[in-house]
Formats: structure tokens, C-alpha cells, sequence
């Protein structure tokens, strides 16, 4: 009898509390689960290796978030799955090749020009194919189709170009610094520095401007926000601007510190939707961090699986948002 | 000499046509499954490449590393297949249809970055094909078949039957056998509750079907069908490797899915035929271009076969308007 009154009682299990809390604060629950993974790797593995992957994880994770910023404004703005976001970024890995290897330019004019022509890639796509498809009314699946057949044709484009090689940047890839006892790259710590800079330029641009306030007022109602006298047509270019930008400035990154290939995109596509979702879509202050937590998280698992295992920490840590939270950790359950 | 000429002997060559015709067939069945999940059921599967890649390796594996036979291995191959959809359907098919696109998407990734990486199991990035201390090939008893259908033809009066025709004509009886039953099965209630499903969920819930059950159903059917693809493949290519499951194989069978119209099983068919006579064609062209260019034009060619039709002609070559159209 008494057993039977204790479970009619609610919030009683520990467990029950336990959820019920974490629904209520998702963020804080999750960095205490990852604070608790991250202690018992401390003391499993001991804290210099824990420390120094997660300094790789910083440079990855740099690299994601910046892909990842551009995937999730565009996603939630004009509700488009860009599965060509991957290779937005391989373009401009090897406009960055053209110029930094081909033409023998330094490294520094190549990322702005890799920058301003993945922006122009990103803006005349929007004009030919999803400005026009939007006013017939295509829906989702449409959209997610023709980005995925667009992902095909711009990465043939580049094999078709430059072939399927694997090639290198001229960047000194040798050279390492040691920081409190840590070894990181010369290449690896600029990619931390430059991204963490552009992160928080964006994210504090994104937050105070008039064009991050149109931009969230696009994305919580399109139609709403043209009556409002938002000049909708300009922010969604602009949109396309930082996503394109971004996206190419990930690519660079990625190429200097990996290697330049026809599928450096791809391979890094679904780990940035992993942190698009994680984030909460539209959301990039989400994407931004989900994006370098991520990193951290698929360097730091390393040290318990081998190095081979990477690419699929962060599709498991996908599948475990979505069971869990799929509206993300930062969002509010609309529909999902 | 135009430097565009077109090499007409090699359009003659019977043997590579009817190794181009298996894929075709095998393709059409890939695309099936793609049409009771996206044509009739309404869910965005992005994951035919893994189910088909589980369903070759769980073929090759049992066939090489355990004394089951191969007649066995064939079900079970397809089984593993459903299974692996149920619990990947289960957490996702309750979400919205982008974030099952992507996880469909990513599933296929992981099985094939994991058959890669196992290579205890899977002998990584080489593949599966011949092996073992007795040395064994996982398609031993395949052989066998193909041979004793060689002999029949022979016994009909075919002097010299191409080594591909046994398995073109397995696949393509295999394709119109699926084809039959699964338009039976669409046209019953069950498939009547799909079709609701799709055009309204709420609706469906109301009539006290659960579409969670339903839709689970039509991606397990749509596994199944893609392990059998997967043999085919393997049985074509007489190797299993993961190159042989990437996921542009997954929208290979997109394109033949709006190639040849959503809600009708039989313009699959043409559809893949017009999907590989273009992308086997331009191996024909005399293009100045190398092998990486060359595979990079096939990506284009499947890449702008989806973009043209989805924009311009939803419906397909023989899609039915006023049941189906892709955005609606």
C-alpha cells in the first residue's frame, strides 16, 4: 500500500527531478554532463592530454562553428536545408589553392579573396535558383533535393577543375609553439585566434545591429517582417553574404590545417549540422558554441577511441540530440 | 577527325551494355523503396545507400566468416537491414521531415566510415570479396546459379551468353516481381493508410491509425529492398567495399525517383534506364578529359538531373499530377 502511494506522489524518484530540472535549464544540464566526462577523463587520461586535445578541439571546433553559423542563419531565415553548405566551403578552399599556390600570393590576400567570391557564389545562387523557387511556393523537400544536387555539381566543378588530388596550401604547417606546457601549430593557433575573432564579430553583429534584429524578425515570420517594412529581399542577399563568407573563410581553415580536396566539405557537412541542431536552428550564438563544443568533444575522444573513429563522434552526438532535444539546447520546443 | 566524335563500336559492346542494364535493374529497386517512402508514405529517406551497404556486408560477412549458407545469409542480410531501420526510424521518424533527412543521411555515413575503420570484419577500404583459409568467395553459390543459368540458355540455343546476362535477368525479374507486389500493396488498405498519412497526418491520427507504425513499416519495407540491391551490386562489382555505398548512390536513385514520376512504381523503370544511358553515354563522347574529370562529369550529370526536374518538372516523365507532386 504504501509503495503504491509513494509513486502516485509526483517528483518524488530522483530521477524524475533530475529530468525535470534538465528540461527546465538544457544548458546547464548539458555542460554538467560534460563537465563530469570531462573530470573523469582528467582523471583517467591526466590532465596535460586532456588539455592539449582539447586545444586541437579548439581549432576543429573554430573551423565548425564558422561553417556552422552560416548553415544555421540561412537554414532558419529561408527554412533551407543547404546541403551544398559543405561545398560552399571546398570552393573556397580552392579559390584560396588559386590564389595562394597557383598565383603565388601569400596566404593573407587569399583568404578575403576565397571570402569575397564564396559571398558572390553564395548571392548569385540565391538569384538563379532559390529566389526564384521561393516565389513558385517549393516546399521543404523541393529545397532540400535541389541543394543536394547543387552539392553534386559544385563539387564536380572542382574535380573538374583542379582534379581529385589532394593537395596543400602554402602555409607553414611545420612550425609548432608551446603554451603552458602545450604544443600547438603556428597554423592551428592563427585558425583559433582568427576564428575566435570573426565569432565574436559576427555573433556581437548579429546581436546588436539592425541587420541581426531583421534578420531574427525574417526568421521568426517572413511575411510579417516584409509588412513591417523590412526590406526582406536585401537582408535575405545579405544573408547569403555572411554565409557565403564564413563558409569560405571555414574552408580556408580547414585546407590550412588539413589538406585541400574535393570532399573536405562534405566530411565536414554533417558534423556542422550536428552543431546547427545542437545549437537550435537559426539560432547563431547556438550554432557558435554547439560548433566549438563539438570540436572539443570529437578531439577530446581521442584519447579513449582511435583517431579513425572521429568523423562518427559527431553523427552520435546528433542522433543523441535529436532523441533527446531536438529543438537543440539553447532552443524552445516549437515543432519538431 | 572532329575531336567530339562518338566511338560507335563501343555502343555495339553487348557485354558492357548488359553490365550497365544489371545496374540499371538494380537501381530500379533501389528506387522502389524510395517511392513507398517519399511517394506514398511522405518520408525523406536519405539513407538507401546504408541500408543497401548493410545489407551486402551482413551478406559477405555471414557467407565468409560463419558456415551459414548463403541461401540463409540472404534473408538475414535483409533482416539486419530492417532492423537497423527500426531503431533508426524509431527516435527520428517522430521529428520534422529536414531532421530526418539528415539523420537518414548521417546513418549512411556511419555504416560506411564504420565498414571502412572494422576492417577485422569488413577487411576495410579493400572490401569483402575472397578469403578465408579454405578460401572461399562470398558469392560462391551466386557463381553456381549464374553458371546453371548460362547452361539453360546455352540448352535454348544461345551460343555464347554475355558472363553479366544471368545477373541481368535476376535483377530485372527481380524488378518486375517487386514491382507487382508492391503495387498490390499499395492498392490495399494498408497502402490506403499511407497515402492519408501523407496527405495529412492529424487527420490519419484521428482515424485512430498511428502513423508512427505505418511509417516505420514502409522504411523497413524500403531497407529490405535495399539489402536486396546491395547483393546485386556485389554480385555485379564480385567485391563489397564501402565506395560501393556513398551517399550520392542514395540520390543516383533520387533522380531516377523524379525521373520517373512520384506515386508511380512503373515509370521507375524508365526513369533509370534514362538516368544510365545518360551517365554511361558520355563515356562514349571522345571528351578531351581524364578519369577524375570524367567521374566528375557523372556527379554533374546526376547533380543537374535533380536540380532541372525538381525546378521545372516536379511531376517526372510519368508521374501522376493529381496524386503527387514533389512540394506540395
Amino acid at each position: 500500500m504504501e509503495g503504491a502511494d509513494l509513486t502516485l506522489r509526483p517528483g518524488l524518484s530522483s530521477r524524475e527531478r533530475f529530468l525535470d530540472w534538465a528540461n527546465r535549464r538544457p544548458a546547464l544540464a548539458a555542460a554538467a554532463i560534460l563537465g563530469l566526462v570531462g573530470i573523469g577523463l582528467i582523471a583517467s587520461k591526466g590532465l596535460h592530454d586532456v588539455a592539449q586535445a582539447s586545444l586541437n578541439g579548439l581549432t576543429l571546433g573554430s573551423i565548425y562553428a564558422l561553417g556552422a553559423v552560416g548553415l544555421t542563419l540561412v537554414y532558419g531565415i529561408l527554412r533551407l536545408v543547404n546541403f551544398a553548405h559543405g561545398d560552399f566551403l571546398t570552393f573556397g578552399a580552392y579559390i584560396a589553392f588559386l590564389v595562394n599556390v597557383t598565383w603565388g600570393l601569400p596566404i593573407v590576400v587569399a583568404i578575403p579573396v576565397a571570402m569575397v567570391c564564396t559571398a558572390i557564389l553564395g548571392v548569385l545562387l540565391e538569384i538563379a535558383m532559390w529566389r526564384p523557387m521561393r516565389g513558385k511556393g517549393a516546399g521543404l523537400f523541393q529545397l532540400m533535393l535541389m541543394s543536394i544536387g547543387l552539392a553534386f555539381m559544385l563539387r564536380s566543378m572542382v574535380q573538374f577543375i583542379w582534379g581529385g588530388a589532394t593537395r596543400e596550401l602554402d602555409v607553414d604547417n611545420t612550425s609548432s609553439v608551446e603554451i603552458f606546457g602545450l604544443r600547438v601549430g603556428e597554423i592551428e593557433l592563427v585558425v583559433i585566434v582568427l576564428g575566435f575573432l570573426v565569432l565574436g564579430g559576427v555573433g556581437l553583429m548579429l546581436r546588436y545591429s539592425l541587420l541581426g534584429k531583421q534578420m531574427r524578425a525574417i526568421s521568426d515570420d517572413l511575411d510579417l517582417a516584409e509588412t513591417a517594412g523590412i526590406d526582406t529581399k536585401r537582408v535575405i542577399v545579405l544573408t547569403w553574404v555572411f554565409a557565403g563568407s564564413l563558409a569560405g573563410l571555414a574552408g580556408v581553415l580547414a585546407g590550412a590545417t588539413q589538406a585541400v580536396e574535393p570532399n573536405l566539405g562534405f566530411e565536414l557537412l554533417l558534423a556542422m549540422f550536428a552543431a546547427v541542431i545542437l545549437g537550435g536552428i537559426g539560432d547563431a550564438f547556438g550554432a557558435l558554441a554547439a560548433g566549438i563544443v563539438l570540436g572539443v568533444m570529437i578531439e577530446c575522444s581521442t584519447l579513449v577511441f582511435d583517431a579513425r573513429w572521429k568523423l562518427i563522434v559527431g553523427f552520435v552526438v546528433l542522433v543523441i540530440a535529436l532523441v533527446i532535444r531536438p529543438q537543440g539546447i539553447f532552443g524552445k520546443a516549437k515543432s519538431v | 577527325m572532329l575531336p567530339l566524335g562518338v566511338e560507335f563500336s563501343a555502343f555495339t559492346d553487348a557485354g558492357f551494355w548488359i553490365g550497365v542494364g544489371a545496374f540499371a535493374g538494380t537501381y530500379v529497386l533501389l528506387a522502389l523503396g524510395l517511392q513507398l517512402n517519399v511517394g506514398y508514405t511522405g518520408i525523406t529517406n536519405f539513407g538507401q545507400a546504408g541500408f543497401m551497404a548493410i545489407g551486402a556486408y551482413t551478406m559477405g560477412v555471414l557467407t565468409l566468416e560463419t558456415s551459414i549458407s548463403f541461401w540463409l545469409a540472404l534473408p538475414l542480410s535483409m533482416l539486419a537491414s530492417m532492423l537497423f531501420a527500426l531503431i533508426i526510424g524509431l527516435p527520428s521518424l517522430r521529428l520534422r521531415e529536414d531532421y530526418f533527412a539528415i539523420t537518414t543521411l548521417a546513418m549512411a555515413e556511419v555504416v560506411r566510415i564504420t565498414a571502412r575503420n572494422a576492417k577485422g570484419l569488413t577487411n576495410g577500404s579493400e572490401g569483402l570479396s575472397c578469403g578465408g583459409p579454405d578460401f572461399r568467395c562470398f558469392d560462391d553459390t551466386w557463381r553456381n546459379v549464374s553458371d546453371q543459368i548460362e547452361s539453360w540458355l546455352q540448352s535454348l540455343g544461345w551460343s555464347d551468353p554475355e558472363a553479366l546476362l544471368p545477373l541481368l535477368l535476376v535483377v530485372w525479374g527481380m524488378v518486375l516481381v517487386l514491382t507487382l507486389v508492391l503495387q498490390r500493396t499499395t492498392n490495399t488498405p494498408w497502402g490506403r493508410v499511407l497515402r492519408a498519412i501523407r496527405e495529412d497526418e492529424d487527420a490519419a491520427k484521428a482515424l485512430g491509425k498511428n502513423p508512427l507504425v505505418y511509417k516505420l513499416q514502409s522504411l523497413s519495407i524500403a531497407a529490405a529492398i535495399a539489402a536486396i540491391a546491395g547483393w546485386f551490386i556485389a554480385f555485379n562489382i564480385a567485391s563489397i567495399a564501402p565506395t560501393e555505398f556513398l551517399p550520392i548512390f542514395t540520390f543516383y536513385a533520387y533522380a531516377i525517383l523524379i525521373l520517373g514520376g512520384l506515386a508511380s512504381y512503373w515509370g521507375l523503370i524508365a526513369g533509370s534506364v534514362v538516368l544510365w544511358t545518360l551517365l554511361e553515354g558520355t563515356r562514349f563522347l571522345e571528351l578531351p578529359i581524364d578519369a577524375d574529370q570524367e567521374a566528375a562529369l557523372r556527379y554533374a550529370i546526376v547533380g543537374l538531373v535533380i536540380i532541372l526536374l525538381v525546378a521545372f518538372r516536379p511531376q517526372g516523365m510519368f508521374g501522376k499530377r493529381e496524386e503527387m507532386v514533389l512540394g506540395e
